[in-house]
């Protein structure tokens, strides 16, 4: 694993773990293993039979030249199984080694469980590993300032309320240059669809917003954006931090609940929506594992609309060139919605080339679990274990890769860079602005 | 001795087998109870069976066409492990003998076949397990030990049946073995022999009734 061995890397790891001066706290790490020894877990450890059949299902271990200290049952037997085998009796190093193995080395895109006989899920196991690091200061530095920023303000940019008030209008504004009527109400109660978004919406694509807000006026949909609880990123997840990944969820429930919301819908990211969704309740204390509002991701809300005829796309306007689809592992394996995302495509596209293996077998793009947060330094490790992907677009000859995730959206770009891919990567709400049919009651000038 | 291990010792093998194998599915279910509410909170029962039925069908899953040979060996080790002891004409002879009960005889050279096969399929298993990169890494020595201990009982059964080598000796060392097995199927591993589908039920529910995804 040439990436990971260099000296670069090395530097960056020194420089996270120098910041960290904790001594290790055995009895936290006993009480993070005790809670989570349950039945799952103990019959996992216990029923391995080391067939190393995972190994060949994990995007990691085939990038990096399918080095064997990458097979899941390998990165789970370093880390939670020496912690319950020592019985969280573990050092500094040991925690190090943790650290660059759950952080670096797995995005926990559940493949692994998908193709192991028994199913087990190195995934979970992976995400506890990371809350142990986490209890005894080894987390990501710029996972920890995104998280800090969601303890003090809610959103992991620390964007005040009246910034994201200011940025809705002024991409209201923005859309009345070519559209009429389109509003981005804030705070409106009892409407279907409170929308949540990407913290890296507001200050870096606003226009998702504008798309957003341009989409749902022609569909005539009921919708908002709450001033508090919007930011659905939950990065703490990744963070290994537990207690407030479930208060990043609690918001945005409490606040659906507050404004008499339908449903909450999730813009187009990935592991929003399997943290509002899935993992979320169980996060936030909600022990059925339902959350308490109905939540819904925007790729399924596009279906309905093209399904039921409300969004209208110009045929004239579809996409020429070869275009592919990327599943993103928490909107497809995680999600279950790639066909939804399949009934939408050709309405937009006229030369559809899927990938393989695609659907809920995708493959990772390799920039989840965090990797992509985490800031610059980490790039290397996440374009090396990229390469899986990159190769899987190149065999499609797609010129356009469809990417309905924040986080894969900006991996594939750098791996088109890296890759020389030839490619650009776009979400659906923007192909669909493009080439959708503006409805009567949106048109600046009437019909003739 | 003989009489012994198939007296007092068979009837503590299996109480150990039975017990501890209850024993070890009431425990962890207890426990599911209070820790994995996940497992019953998205139960389904459809989900849960194709989840287990796909993966006992060879080349049922995506994960086993990527190793095909691999699986035949598998599938081929694991039926004549099962078919062998359950089926052989001179186990069911004591059976009917001991209880006056005793389940459908396979014809001697069949289990003969079969014995060979699965041997053959062990020998396989354990060249597989230093070959391979991802697999070797994952082994211990306990891993290497279980293969021969399962071997065991097969191995000096047929040489017994075919009286090569001393009888007695032979028989004792045939009962020892398979006993010895049996005893440890509860407590390793080898509990898969059960767990398997309670594991592979959960990621039935997991992947498929929450997300409408393949397990397999």
């Amino acid at each position: 694993m040439t990436q990971i061995q260099n000296h670069k890397l090395r530097e960056v790891l020194e420089e996270e773990f120098a910041r960290n001066e904790l001594p290790v706290d055995q009895v936290k790490i006993r009480q993070i293993l005790d809670a989570n020894n349950g039945a799952r877990i103990r019959t996992w450890l216990s029923i391995c039979s080391r067939c190393g059949l995972c190994a060949e299902s994990c995007f990691v271990y085939l990038a990096n030249d399918r080095n064997p200290k990458l097979s899941p049952a390998y990165k789970v037997k370093q880390t939670l199984g020496q912690m319950y085998r020592r019985k969280g009796k573990v050092d500094r190093d040991f925690l190090k080694r943790c650290y660059e193995i759950s952080w670096l080395q797995c995005t926990m895109c559940k493949r692994c469980s998908v193709f192991c006989p028994f199913g087990i899920d190195i995934a979970t196991m992976i995400s506890i590993a990371r809350s142990v690091c986490h209890s005894q200061g080894f987390k990501p530095h710029s996972l920890y300032e995104f998280s800090e920023n969601c303890r003090k303000s809610g959103n992991h940019m620390a964007i005040p309320e009246e910034e994201l008030i200011d940025t809705c209008e002024w991409m209201a504004e923005e859309a009345e240059d070519d559209y009429r009527g389109v509003e981005i109400p804030v705070d409106k109660p009892d409407v279907k669809y409170m929308y949540t978004i990407n913290p890296r919406e507001p200050v870096y694509y606003p226009q998702d917003i504008s798309y957003a807000g341009i989409i749902l006026s022609a569909a005539g949909e009921s919708w908002t954006i709450p001033s508090f609880g919007w930011d659905c990123t939950n990065l703490p997840m990744f963070c290994g931090d537990r207690a407030l990944a479930g208060q990043q969820v609690k918001n945005v429930y409490e606040k659906a609940l507050e404004l008499g919301a339908e449903k909450i819908l999730i813009t187009e990211c990935g592991h929003a929506y399997r943290s509002m969704a899935f993992e979320g309740p169980y996060m936030a204390g909600y022990d059925n594992g339902q959350p308490p509002v109905e939540v819904v991701h925007f790729v399924r809300l596009l279906y309905e609309y093209f399904r039921d005829g409300r969004i209208k796309i110009d045929p004239d306007k579809k996409i020429k060139v070869p275009v592919t689809y990327q599943d993103p592992c928490n909107v497809s394996r995680n999600g279950g919605l790639w066909e939804e995302a399949r009934r939408i495509i050709p309405y937009l596209v006229e030369d559809f080339r899927d990938m393989s293996p695609n659907r809920d077998h995708n493959h990772c793009c390799g920039g989840g679990g965090g990797i992509m947060p985490m800031g610059p330094k980490y790039k290397p490790v996440r374009m090396a274990s990229g390469r899986v992907k990159a190769e899987q677009i190149k065999a499609t000859g797609a010129k356009i890769v469809i990417a309905p995730c924040h986080n894969c959206f900006d991996q594939i770009h750098d791996l088109g860079e890296e890759y020389d891919l030839g490619i650009k990567v776009l979400s659906l709400k923007e192909i669909i602005v493009e080439a959708m049919i503006v409805p009567d009651h949106m048109r600046l000038e009437p019909q003739d | 001795m003989y009489n012994f291990l198939t007296g007092p010792a068979l009837w503590a093998t299996f109480i150990i087998f039975w017990g501890g194998l209850i024993l070890r599915i009431a425990y962890l279910w207890r426990l599911s109870r209070k820790k994995d509410r996940v497992v019953y909170n998205h139960a389904s029962f459809s989900w849960g069976f194709k989840s287990i039925l796909y993966w006992m069908i060879p080349w049922g899953s995506a994960s086993m066409r990527l190793q095909p040979i691999f699986t035949f060996m598998v599938f081929t080790f694991h039926t004549t492990l099962l078919a062998v002891p359950l089926f052989l004409y001179a186990h069911n002879i004591l059976w009917d003998e001991a209880f006056g009960i005793s389940l459908w005889s396979l014809p001697d050279l069949w289990a003969d076949v079969m014995s060979v096969i699965l041997l053959v399929s062990i020998i396989f298993l354990i060249i597989r397990r230093i070959v391979r990169n991802e697999v070797r890494i994952l082994t211990g020595a306990w891993d290497y030990i279980l293969l021969v201990l399962i071997a065991l009982p097969f191995l000096t059964g047929f040489l017994a049946y075919h009286q090569f080598g001393p009888y007695e000796p032979m028989m004792i060392a045939h009962v020892i073995s398979g006993e010895i097995l049996l005893i440890l199927i509860p407590f390793t591993k080898l509990g898969h022999m059960v767990l398997f589908f309670f594991t592979r039920a959960f990621v039935g529910f997991e992947m498929g009734a929450r997300r409408g995804a393949r397990s397999w």
